[in-house]
């Protein structure tokens, strides 16, 4: 088939049809597997729409993925604008919890809203930094950065598994977690604002860390279009050489880049500490970083798409635990290979059907205007 | 004596534990050398172990298993093809995709078919492969030096292990000796070029692709129906990637694969013994700081102290055919 013209396409074909006519697709797939595991997937389906729909805490639940994905969605997308995959996510994240922490404690007698900044800070920090030798590594010594960040994904979860167990460890527990934060630090959550309008709920993960997800997409938006430096990273991404020639170092902005990336993916350190467990708990990354691959992937990398795209992965992952209460065969895992089917076909598979589609709809609208 | 022994044992551990990481080194090169990215080594190696493991339990043999798990990852490296050659997606993307698909899939379906643990049944002597003795081990065991050598550090492998360094050599020989092996090379280094000498770069690079998978299969089947005796979740445990490592650090050739690969295992051998032993001056080291030595080898070796790895110049790129 002869591709079409680019510029015919209409924006809404490429960058709505088609991402939908993939995750259809991935999630046909992805009813398969429920019916080889044994259950019934439309059964599945309508479990996913009440978990995650069907009453408020499990609103609230979808809204609290969202953020964690939104998070770590963003982190991928600015590294892959570069030509990086950074898929340490889950390590930097980790590392960043362990920066909002750190930081939460030691400068408690601060007001609580500049502790609350610093701890932001701490996360952004440790995150950038753990992103930042992968980084290095692959700007000086061309090291790819999927093997690297793989690997610090490994170390940091070593790393912190030792501090848990002998270094900052509530040794008047048992468990491998820190003492808690003061309580005054806690951010607000859903269930104290449903409580100003005599809602009661009786806990919420949900908390005020969703604003900081809607200000973060905001930030990469305006830092990855409208600034010299997003350009350049862009330019670095698409065109390496084209780009030394212009004068742009790809040194500098892989570096940039991964940088940015791992301080966005610490961010969900302070959903998770400062919001859900006031306190590190080890493994509280639960595989988010991941799955900020696939939220990227189907976001198409820009804000506008990450922040429905998480949505959705928020979705499937609160009405993922409704399907796992209600059906013996199905565990989580079973949504990690959901996400994996979805990264398959609106990442790597995504021109499967877009030649035919978009000549489709470029073909209609011909027979449209010369009619 | 005891220090000699201990040497033994370590040499043996190290042969055992590299087993699968050379196995998956050699996918490597055939898929890297045609120029695809392979990183879905891993998500090949666990689907292997799953699929031997389930394979070997339902069917009562390891071979059967063995043939399952071979099926299995060459239909995974087909597919890899599919969305990176046939339709040019993204290699990386389609690597990370089945890594994080057969990560899920394999526990999750252990999970559904066996109960919740995503442990897979315990497989008998029938259904797993067993050590393999060689000829006169038990009589030449007392002799010095030599028998230690025969009997201790060769003999009483699974047959993975012999058919690991076995395949060493044979890879070297294809890649670098027969024809096939120079058309893959030039695949992966100048596919136009190849193009324009009438043979067909995608069928080149499925060819390549298929190899990788029988040989991964191996890799997976070791683990699951050799050292251990069922699958558990996540038991590749990143040796997909180490393997990776090494290969790149052997600048994507057998022989120098190879002796990264041994390092990797000599260095998680070690890891092993230094557990919960006080070291002089250093005193105990804690067990998860140990753990961590492989992954923190890895960096150092792709950081590459012994120069720039090159790769072979059109990997990752999709071949667009001029029409």
């Amino acid at each position: 088939m002869a591709p079409v013209d680019k510029s015919k396409v209409p924006w809404w074909v490429s960058n709505l049809i088609v991402p939908l006519v993939n995750l259809t697709l991935a999630l046909l797939v992805s009813g398969l597997f429920i019916f080889i595991a044994g259950e019934n997937p439309f059964e599945a389906v309508r479990l996913i729409i009440y978990g995650s729909f069907g009453y408020i805490e499990g609103f609230a639940y979808t809204l609290y993925y969202t953020t964690n994905f939104v998070f770590t969605g963003l982190a991928f997308a600015v590294a892959f604008h570069c030509r990086l995959f950074n898929i340490g996510g889950e390590g930097q994240a980790y590392i960043g919890g362990l920066g909002v922490f750190l930081v939460a404690i030691n400068f408690s007698f601060l007001p609580v809203p500049i502790v609350w900044l610093l701890s932001i800070a701490g996360a952004v920090v440790f995150g950038a930094a753990w992103a930042f030798i992968p980084a290095y590594l692959q700007a000086t010594r061309g090291s790819h950065v999927v093997i690297t960040t793989i690997m610090f994904n490994f170390i940091a979860a070593s790393l912190m598994v030792f501090l848990l167990v002998d270094v900052i460890r509530d040794t008047a527990q048992m468990g491998p977690h820190t003492v808690a934060l003061p309580k005054e630090q806690w951010f607000p959550s859903f269930k104290d604002f449903a409580a100003l309008f005599g809602i009661k709920i009786r806990y919420s993960p949900l908390n005020i860390s969703f604003l900081l997800a809607i200000a973060a997409s905001v930030f990469v938006w305006f830092l990855v279009w409208k600034t010299r430096w997003g350009y350049e990273m862009r330019a670095v991404g698409h065109n390496t050489q084209a780009a030394i020639y212009a004068g742009i170092s790809p040194y500098k902005n892989i570096i940039i880049a991964m940088c940015i990336s791992g301080g966005l993916a610490g961010l969900l350190g302070v959903n998770e500490i400062l919001g859900v467990h006031h306190k590190i708990v080890a493994g509280f990354p639960a595989g988010y970083g991941f799955t900020g691959i696939a939220v990227a992937l189907m976001g198409r990398n820009h804000p506008i798409g990450i922040f429905p795209a998480a949505f959705l992965f928020g979705i499937l992952y609160q009405g993922g635990s409704e399907v796992t209460f209600d059906m013996p065969n199905i565990t989580r895992y079973m949504f990690v290979a959901v996400q994996g089917v979805i990264i398959l076909f609106s990442g790597a598979l995504e021109n499967l059907f877009r030649p035919q589609i978009e000549s489709f709809f470029v073909n209609r609208l011909n027979i449209k205007a010369s009619a | 004596m005891e220090f000699l022994y201990d040497i033994a044992s370590l040499i043996n551990s190290t042969l055992r534990i590299s087993t699968p990481l050379v196995f998956a080194a050699m996918a490597g090169i055939f898929a890297e050398r045609s120029g695809v990215i392979d990183f879905s080594l891993e998500g090949k190696m666990l689907m292997a172990a799953f699929v031997a493991a389930v394979g070997s339990y339902f069917l009562g043999n390891p071979w059967l298993g063995l043939l399952l798990a071979i099926i299995a990852c060459v239909s995974l490296s087909m597919l890899h093809g599919f969305a990176s050659v046939t339709y040019k997606g993204d290699q990386v993307v389609s690597c990370v995709a089945i890594n994080i698909l057969i990560i899920g899939l394999t526990t999750a379906l252990a999970a559904a078919w066996f109960g919740q643990a995503g442990l897979t049944p315990t497989l008998n002597e029938d259904q797993r492969f067993l050590e393999v003795n060689l000829p006169f081990a038990e009589s030449l065991r007392d002799v010095p030096i030599i028998g230690t050598i025969y009997s201790d550090i060769l003999s009483g492998h699974y047959i993975f292990v012999y058919l690991a360094y076995l395949s060493v050599p044979l890879v070297f020989w294809i890649v670098f000796k027969t024809s096939f092996g120079l058309r893959l090379r030039a695949v992966g280094e100048n596919p136009s070029a190849v193009d324009t000498a009438g043979i067909n770069v995608f069928v080149m690079r499925y060819k390549a692709l298929a190899i990788n998978g029988v040989l991964i299969a191996f890799a997976g089947a070791h683990l699951s129906t050799a050292v251990n005796a069922n699958f558990f979740r996540e038991m590749s445990a990143g040796r997909g990637y180490l393997a990776l490592a090494a290969m790149i650090f052997g600048k994507w050739h057998p022989k120098t694969a190879l002796v990264a690969c041994l390092l990797f295992g000599f260095t998680d051998a070690l890891q092993i013994r230094l557990q919960g032993v006080e070291l002089p001056a250093i005193g105990e080291i804690p067990v998860q700081l140990i753990q961590a030595i492989p992954y923190v080898l890895t960096v150092v070796l792709l950081a590459g102290f012994v120069g720039k790895a090159i790769a072979p110049n059109a990997i990752g790129q999709p071949y667009i055919k001029e029409r």
